[in-house]
């Protein structure tokens, strides 16, 4: 993907011109499958206690 | 012996029929009933409406589950509910009409001593005129619709291999429609699957949506930790779009459908068409439209139901400004607010009002989400009132001792963003909890530690591994309550 869409490129003053845009380091960590292994246990981890915690 | 009976076997109905039936046992009387012969885990909807997944394997039948739990299942629809018994009948009642085969359209009457209705949403179509699969805009809220939806979009993508350029419609098809996610995966995905065959030069994909602003999602938009800043979830969504190539309307009202055009109304009062080869937008929903009786016969589903259809519950209902709004207005155990027995679970209950702030435009159009209830607080509700109903049989008490309100339950929404073991993506974000209580958090009405907005990877994985592991629970195997709604 990348970091602006060739559906929207060169628009400048068109709202979407203004949105943030992951830079490219982002974009490797987002698939880097070490760092997403650590990131699938601690998200499942942190979901979890969130149901557990949410009602009694 | 006490009879409980739930209405609906969705996530919400069939999470309270399984634990009802699991802490009664076989002393007590669980009865379940709903339409559709097969139980679907909706979520994943969204590949089916893709083609990366078969209806098949988002759905199973219910009948065996509940053959061997010991539940009793009708294949009907609820169409009224008699509180009070009637004349003939001294005990509380619900009436159903069947739609299983060799049976359609028999009537029966089933007793209870306790009811849940855990009924979802219907489906409003009709609110907009030209709108649904049917007519002219496509659907992915059931399995039916998403595998109707793939074939239309199958054959957009066969136009666009042979230079055909396609518009993409995809977000909200009434003024005060909620389920925003679905919709926005449903947009994401479909951006992913035209990347993916190098067809992008040749769409254009719009976001068009009843937020005021994107990322409100119809829990008035959240904050998240981002970056080294406290980010609104307005800046991550159109983040996201822009990333993905769409372009986005907002603040509009989708009013008519005809064939290839829609028809908005901006909050600003103008109005505006818009034309499209392939269309998904959501419709407004209401509850099951049951209706209720009293002893003498007389129609009290004003006193029961809320106006659109969903049961009012241990809520504050009391009408007041947007400012007045407070978080203890939301229920906490679901109970009827006319007759103790009766419960209402997961999208069924109504909700006090809206998380979004209402705004109306100039020619009187409200144009702003309704709450969503998404399928992890459904589930929690399903469990809770299960146990409540539990208590009350076993100790013949009047007390709850379980509660879960919107108001602490947090709420995870993975919004699929690709699908694909080392290429796909989600968006993962957290909200704790759901309805913002600005009283407890006056910064960001919500616990900001416990609030999550991240993309990548992992969040693909979470979102199939929860596609298998609810599907295990809710077959009821081995071990299924140990798993957490
Ligand atoms: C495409 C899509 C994607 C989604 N993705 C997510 C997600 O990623 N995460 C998330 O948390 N939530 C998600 N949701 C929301 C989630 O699916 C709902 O919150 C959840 O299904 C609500 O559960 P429920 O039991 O209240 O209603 P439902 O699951 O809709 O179940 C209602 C049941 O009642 C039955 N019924 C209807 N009328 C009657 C009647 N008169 N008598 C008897 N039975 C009746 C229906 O047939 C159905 O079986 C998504 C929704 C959609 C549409």
């Amino acid at each position: 993907m990348p970091q602006i869409h060739e559906r929207l490129a060169n628009k400048p003053y068109a709202e979407y011109a203004y949105a943030t845009r992951p830079r490219k380091i982002t974009l490797f960590w987002r698939r880097c499958l070490i760092k997403q292994l650590y990131m699938f246990f601690k998200l499942n981890l942190k979901v979890m206690m969130m149901v557990v915690k949410g009602h009694d | 012996m006490s009879k409980v009976v739930v209405l609906g076997a969705g996530i919400s109905g069939h999470t309270a029929a399984l634990y009802l039936k699991k802490y009664l046992g076989k002393q007590h009387e669980v009865i379940i009933v709903s339409p559709n012969s097969n139980y679907q885990w909706v979520p994943s909807n969204i590949w089916v409406g893709v083609g990366l997944m078969e209806p098949n394997e988002v759905k199973f039948k219910l009948a065996p589950v509940y053959k061997k739990q010991g539940i009793i299942f009708k294949q009907a629809l609820a169409t009224s509910v008699h509180p009070e018994g009637d004349s003939d009948i001294s005990s509380p009642y619900v009436k159903i009409s069947y739609v299983e085969e060799g049976k359609q359209g028999q009537e029966e009457i089933v007793e209870y001593d306790f009811m849940v209705n855990g009924t979802g949403p219907t489906l409003n179509f009709a609110g907009t005129p030209g709108l649904g699969p049917d007519l002219y805009t496509n659907s992915v809220c059931t399995y039916d619709h998403a595998a109707h939806s793939w074939k239309n979009l199958e054959a957009a993508l066969t136009k666009m291999e042979n230079g055909e350029h396609q518009t993409f419609l995809i977000g909200t098809g009434h003024p005060m429609a909620t389920c925003q996610g679905a919709a926005f995966e449903y947009a994401l995905n479909i951006a992913f699957e035209v990347d993916k065959r190098k067809l992008s030069h040749l769409a254009d994909i719009i976001w068009i949506s009843n937020e005021y602003e994107l990322g409100d999602f119809g829990m008035g938009g959240a904050y998240i930790k981002r970056g080294g800043y406290i980010t609104p979830t307005k800046v991550f969504t159109e983040s996201v779009l822009a990333e993905y190539g769409i372009r986005w309307i907002k603040r509009a009202g989708v009013y008519k459908v005809e064939e290839g055009k829609a028809f908005y109304e901006l909050l600003d009062g103008s109005y505006h068409e818009i034309e499209f080869d392939f269309a998904m937008l959501i419709p407004g929903f209401g509850g099951a439209n049951i209706k209720a009786f009293d002893k003498a016969g007389e129609d009290i589903t004003s006193k029961v139901f809320a106006p659109n259809g969903m049961m009012k519950v241990d809520a504050d209902y009391t009408p007041k400004p947007y400012e007045e709004w407070k978080a203890s207005d939301w229920p906490s155990i679901y109970q009827s607010s006319v007759y103790d027995f009766m419960y209402a679970s997961g999208i069924a209950f109504a909700p006090p009002h809206s998380m979004s702030k209402p705004y109306t435009s100039p020619n009187g159009t409200k144009i702003f989400p309704t709450p969503p209830r998404t399928g992890m607080p459904s589930g929690v509700i399903g469990k809770v009132v299960a146990q409540n109903i539990v208590h009350r049989i076993k100790t013949g008490r009047k007390d709850h001792p379980h509660s879960a309100s919107m108001t602490r339950q947090a709420a995870a929404c993975i919004v699929s963003a690709g699908y694909g073991f080392t290429k796909g993506q989600a968006a993962t974000m957290t909200v704790s909890p759901i309805v913002p209580d600005w009283e407890k958090y006056p910064e960001y009405g919500r616990d900001i530690n416990a609030t999550v907005g991240v993309i990548g990877l992992a969040g693909h994985w979470m979102k199939l591994f929860m596609h298998y592991m609810f599907l295990y629970k809710a077959k009821a195997k081995f071990g299924w309550s140990m798993i957490p709604e």
